[in-house]
C-alpha cells in the first residue's frame, strides 16, 4: 500500500514537471518580446531591463530551464510583476477560501446527486425517475452565473437573508459560513445534476450484473441489492469522475467568486490574465494542476481502498 | 390437477404433490418468436429432472421464468406455473419473492460472475439469510459454517474472510451450492452448474449433488446440454429443441431408445465427440435435421 502510494505521488510529480515544462514552453513561444508580453506594452525601458534580469532572459534558453526548475523545486513561484510579491504566498493567501468553497460546494452537491441518482435507479422507468432526469438536465445546463446571479438577488437582495458580497470576517465563523451559502449553492447545483446522471447510469450498469441476479434469486429485497452493493460498485466507478470534477470546482467557480466578491485562485488567475501577469498565470495554474493531481491520487488510493481485487494486488 | 402427469409417473413419488409444475408456458422477448413455447413439465419431491438441449433451445429462459428472473422485456404466457402448490402465472411480485429461495433456490451458469466481487462471501451469506430477523449473527455464521462444510468447502472459516475472486470456480460453485443449501428449498434449480468448470471441477460438483440428493431429498431441476451430466444424476429427462419439449421419459428409457430425430442426433453428436476425442461439441445440421423430421419444420 505505501509503496502504491508513493508510486501515485512519483507519477503525480512527474505529471507537474510535464505540466510545468509546457509553461515554459509556451512563455518562450509567445511571440514578440518576452518581457513585453510580460510586462505589457505600456512598461518602460527600465522595468524590461530588470524583468530581462531577474527571469535570466539574456542567458542560454537551457540555463533558464535549470534555473527555472531549480526555483520551482524550492517552492519559489516567482513574483507577481506588479506589486513584487511572491506568487506563493499571495496564491496561500486565496487558497483557504477557494478550498473551502470548493469542498462546501462538493459536499452537498455530491450527496444530494447521489440520493437523486439512486432515487431514479429504484424507480426506474416510472414517473420520479423522469422528473428527477429531467430535473437533472435542467441543473447541468444552467449556468452557474446565473445561478449565482439569480440567488444574490433573491437571498441575499430581495429576502436579505444572506451577506451578498465577501467571505466573511476572519475569526467569525458564522459570518464565513454563512457567506459560503449562496456560492457553494451557486457552484454545486449544476453538480447535483451532473452528479444524479453518472450515478444513474453506473448503477444500472451495476444492477444489470450476475450477482444481482444471484441476490434476487435469493428474494433479498431490491432496496438492500440497491443500496448494499450497486452503490458501492457505482461509487467505484464514479469515483475518479468524480474527482476529476473536484478538482474542476477549484478553478471553476471564477464566476461565483467575482459575483459574489470573494478572493480565491479563480478570479486570482482571472486576473492575472486580464492583466498579463505572467508568473501569476503560471503559479496558478501550477497550484491548481497540483490540486487536480493530489484529487487523482486521493481517488485512485480510495478505490484501492474500497476494491478488493485492486488492494489484494497491491 | 394435471392428472395426467400423475399416470404417466414411473418414480416412487408418483401420487405426491409436484414441486413444480408448469402448464403450458410460453416465453418470448419483444414479441420475437418465443424462446419457450407450450411447455409442460413436472417436478415431484425428492425426484431430479434434466432439461436438456442445445444453445439457445431456451433453458436458461425457462429456469429464470419460475423465480421470475426474466428481463422485463420478457412476456410470459401460459397455463400455470405452480412452485409448492402455489401458482405464479399473474401472481404479485411479493408472492415471488417469497418463494425465491425458500421455494426454489438457483445454481448459476457461471459462478465467477454470481457473486458481488467487492463483497466477503461471509457478507453476501449472511445477507441472503435476511428473512431471519430473530437469529444472532453467530447463529447465522454456524448454519452457513455447516452448509460450508456439507459442501465439502475446505476451511470455510477462513473463505467466509475472503473475496471471490480468491477462490476457483469449482469452489465457487461449492459456495453457491452451500447458499442454495442454506435456504433448505423445496426445488433446486441448476442451470448448467458445471459449464463453467473443467472437467475435473465437472465430475467433483456432480458428485456433490449426487450426495445431496441422497442426503436431503430435495427435488432437482438440472439443466444441462450435456448427456453425461443428465445419464449422471437424473431420473427423468426432458429434451428441448427450439424452445419446445420434444422428448420426455425416464433416463433409461431415452437413452435406451430415442425417439425423436433431435434426440438421436444428440446421442450422435456426443457418441461422435466419445470416438474422436474432440473437446467441442459439432453443431447439429438442422438443414438435416429438417429433412428427416417433417414435424418440426417451422419449429424454428
Ligand atoms: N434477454 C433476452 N432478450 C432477448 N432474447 C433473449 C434473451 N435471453 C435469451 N433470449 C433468446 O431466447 C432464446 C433462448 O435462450 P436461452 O438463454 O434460454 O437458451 P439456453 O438453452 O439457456 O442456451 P445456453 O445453453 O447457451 O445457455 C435464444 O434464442 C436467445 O437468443
Ligand atoms: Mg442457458
Amino acid at each position: 500500500m505505501t509503496f502504491f502510494i508513493l508510486r501515485r505521488i512519483g507519477l503525480g510529480l512527474v505529471i507537474l514537471l510535464i505540466v510545468a515544462l509546457l509553461l515554459f514552453g509556451m512563455m518562450h513561444m509567445i511571440p514578440g518580446d518576452p518581457t513585453v508580453v510580460a510586462l505589457g506594452p505600456r512598461s518602460t525601458p527600465e522595468m524590461r531591463e530588470a524583468f530581462r534580469q531577474l527571469m535570466g532572459l539574456d542567458r542560454p534558453i537551457f540555463e533558464q530551464l535549470g534555473l527555472f526548475l531549480g526555483r520551482l523545486s524550492q517552492g519559489n513561484l516567482g513574483e507577481d510583476v506588479w506589486s513584487r510579491r511572491p506568487v506563493l504566498t499571495m496564491i496561500l493567501e486565496v487558497l483557504p477560501y477557494t478550498v473551502t468553497l470548493a469542498v462546501a460546494s462538493f459536499i452537498w452537491a455530491v450527496a444530494l446527486g447521489i440520493v437523486l441518482g439512486c432515487a431514479a435507479v429504484v424507480h426506474h422507468g416510472r414517473w420520479p425517475d423522469w422528473l428527477i432526469g429531467v430535473l437533472s438536465v435542467g441543473l447541468v445546463a444552467v449556468p452557474s452565473f446565473v445561478v449565482s446571479l439569480y440567488s444574490l438577488l433573491i437571498f441575499a437582495v430581495t429576502l436579505n437573508w444572506l451577506p451578498a458580497i465577501g467571505a466573511g470576517e476572519p475569526g467569525d465563523i458564522m459570518g464565513q459560513a454563512r457567506a459560503l451559502i449562496l456560492p457553494s449553492f451557486a457552484i454545486g447545483l449544476g453538480w447535483v445534476g451532473y452528479v444524479s446522471r453518472i450515478v444513474r447510469a453506473a448503477m444500472i450498469e451495476a444492477m444489470g450484473e450476475a450477482y444481482v441476479r444471484t441476490l434476487r434469486s435469493f428474494g433479498v429485497p431490491e432496496r438492500k441489492i440497491i443500496y448494499r452493493y450497486a452503490l458501492k460498485q457505482a461509487f467505484l466507478a464514479v469515483l475518479s469522475v468524480i474527482a476529476i470534477g473536484f478538482g474542476g470546482l477549484l478553478t471553476g467557480s471564477v464566476f461565483a467568486e467575482i459575483v459574489f466578491s470573494r478572493p480565491g485562485l479563480g478570479k486570482m488567475t482571472y486576473d492575472a490574465v486580464i492583466s498579463r501577469n505572467y508568473p501569476v498565470v503560471m503559479g496558478t495554474v501550477l497550484m491548481t494542476s497540483g490540486l487536480y493531481v493530489t484529487c487523482m491520487i486521493i481517488a485512485d488510493v480510495v478505490t484501492a481502498f474500497l476494491d478488493p481485487r485492486v488492494r489484494s494486488a497491491l | 390437477m394435471n392428472l395426467e402427469f400423475g399416470f404417466n409417473r414411473v418414480t416412487g413419488a408418483a401420487l405426491a404433490e409436484p414441486v413444480l409444475d408448469i402448464g403450458d408456458l410460453t416465453i418470448s422477448y419483444g414479441g420475437g418468436t418465443p424462446a419457450v413455447q407450450g411447455v409442460h413439465l413436472t417436478v415431484r419431491p425428492g425426484e431430479v429432472v434434466g432439461v436438456i438441449g442445445e444453445s439457445g433451445s431456451g433453458k436458461t429462459s425457462l429456469a429464470h421464468a419460475v423465480l421470475r428472473l426474466l428481463p422485463q422485456s420478457a412476456v410470459i404466457t401460459g397455463q400455470h406455473l405452480s412452485l409448492c402448490g402455489t401458482d405464479l402465472l399473474g401472481a404479485p411480485d411479493k408472492t415471488v419473492a417469497s418463494l425465491r429461495g425458500p421455494g426454489a433456490a438457483m445454481i448459476f451458469q457461471n459462478p465467477m460472475t454470481a457473486f458481488s466481487p467487492l463483497h466477503t462471501l461471509g457478507h453476501q451469506l449472511t445477507d441472503l439469510l435476511w428473512r431471519d430477523r430473530t437469529a444472532s449473527k453467530e447463529e447465522k455464521r454456524e448454519r452457513i459454517l455447516a452448509v460450508l462444510k456439507q459442501v465439502g468447502l475446505p476451511d470455510p472459516a477462513a473463505r467466509l474472510e475472503t473475496y471471490p475472486f480468491q477462490l476457483s470456480g469449482g469452489m465457487l460453485q461449492r459456495v453457491a451450492i452451500a447458499a442454495a443449501l442454506l435456504m433448505r428449498p423445496s426445488l433446486l434449480i441448476a442451470d448448467e452448474p458445471t459449464t463453467a468448470l473443467d472437467v475435473t471441477m465437472e465430475a467433483q460438483i456432480l458428485h456433490l449433488m449426487r450426495e445431496l440428493r441422497a442426503e436431503s431429498g430435495v427435488a432437482i431441476l438440472m439443466i444441462s446440454h450435456h448427456l453425461g451430466v443428465i445419464a449422471e444424476i437424473c431420473d427423468r429427462v426432458a429434451v428441448m429443441y427450439a424452445g419446445r419439449i420434444v422428448e420426455e421419459g425416464t433416463v433409461e428409457a431415452i437413452f435406451a431408445d430415442p425417439r425423436h430425430p433431435y434426440t438421436k442426433a444428440l446421442f450422435a453428436c456426443e457418441l461422435s465427440l466419445i470416438e474422436t476425442g474432440i473437446s467441442r461439441m459439432p453443431v447439429i445440421d438442422h438443414e438435416a435435421l429438417r429433412r428427416i423430421a417433417p414435424v418440426m419444420r417451422g419449429a424454428q
